[in-house]
């Protein structure tokens, strides 16, 4: 069910995503402080390769990670398996991964 | 049938594969009485076609264990005063096992995972060879030896929530015998038994919960030998990636 593959990928997504979390609370944490609004916050990100790589990578590394969890979870409480269960996992990563792009897309392409 | 000082109300799971009940009998209460000797006094002087298994009575062959009041125990070195409440006793088969009849579980799934996890020898020589020498004090056979008085009598087995979960998980007891295998410098077969671990049932499944820790009787720590498959099949996956 879970093999060296899908073991390691979810590991590195995890990876990926520590830094990635610590830098989108110290972004909210800053956002509300400094009362930014939402033209501001925009005026910001549009256009930022920067913010798109990092939210772009977050969206990446988030979809890996939750899929995976899933499908564990799946297979151990609802029994699930083979095609059904590959399937699942997926769903779970594609649905986050568009429903993600589209809101890093919204706020920093132009 | 109430329990008193002088007996024990001991409630014992009967049938097979198909279905079973319970059915509880009396047994005279006794100082330092195991729980084996509770299961032979019921087949010997209450009910004869009660089954159960055992061999050695001093915990070393691993045949004995069995569920008592919902946990793991090897049953020969448990005293009753240590697990009854208030003198009432439940025996069961062992858990994530199939009945085979009563307090038998067959013991197949758990040794054909042995197997599957690569528990077998890979000999480095042939017996023409002279006898390997071995330091005893490397890292690799200390770390070895910590996993090698298991008695495979599958306390760990039954204790895994993750095997309740996914019955093809190999198991705490099949992957702290690859662990051992891949420190055991007279193991020619250590990237073998990395592969076999490595699939969809192998160690990457352990939730690390260390239930198999906290049971095993003979205190050793199959969570840290998987944990130590987990890392070298690793290092193993980068470098592949690196070599290929």
């Amino acid at each position: 069910m879970l093999d060296l593959r899908l073991y390691m990928a979810q590991r590195i997504s995890a990876m990926v995503m520590i830094p990635l979390t610590v830098g989108h609370l110290a972004v909210i944490v800053y956002a509300i402080e400094g009362g930014l609004t939402t033209a501001e916050i925009l005026g910001r990100t549009q256009g930022s390769v920067f913010w798109f790589l990092f939210y772009g990578s977050f969206v990446l590394a988030v979809s890996v990670h939750a899929a995976i969890g899933v499908r564990v979870i799946a297979h151990e409480w609802l029994r699930m398996k083979g095609a059904w269960l590959s399937a699942l996992t997926w769903t779970v990563c594609l649905v986050l991964l568009v429903m993600g792009a589209r809101a890093v897309i919204a706020v920093t392409w132009i | 049938m109430g329990a008193d000082q002088e007996h024990l109300e001991v409630t014992v799971w009967r049938g097979t594969a198909v279905g079973g009940r319970t059915e509880t009998f009396e047994v005279p209460a006794h100082d330092s009485q195991t729980v084996l000797d509770v299961v032979s006094w019921i087949q010997q002087y209450a009910d004869p076609t009660l089954s159960y298994r055992f061999a050695c009575r001093v915990g070393m062959c691993g045949s004995c264990a069995m569920m008592v009041n919902g946990e793991p125990r090897w049953t020969c070195r448990t005293h009753v005063q240590k697990v009854a409440r208030a003198g009432k006793v439940r025996i069961e088969p062992l858990r994530n096992l199939p009945v085979i009849k009563d307090l038998v579980a067959d013991m197949d799934p758990f040794f054909e995972k042995w197997i599957e996890a690569e528990g077998v020898h890979h000999p480095t020589r042939t017996r023409a060879d002279a006898i390997e020498r071995i330091d005893p004090e490397s890292a690799a056979r200390v770390e070895a030896n910590t996993g090698i008085e298991c008695i495979n009598c599958a306390v760990c087995y039954a204790a895994c929530d993750t095997v309740a979960g996914n019955s093809d998980y190999l198991g705490p007891a099949a992957l702290n015998r690859a662990w051992t295998l891949f420190n055991d410098a007279k193991d020619a077969g250590k990237q073998a038994v990395l592969d076999a671990v490595s699939g969809s049932g192998g160690c990457h499944n352990c939730h690390s919960m260390g239930s198999c820790t906290h049971y095993c009787p003979n205190e050793l720590n199959p969570m840290a030998a998987i944990a130590g498959l987990k890392r070298e099949t690793a290092k193993s996956f980068f470098r592949r990636r690196r070599d290929a």
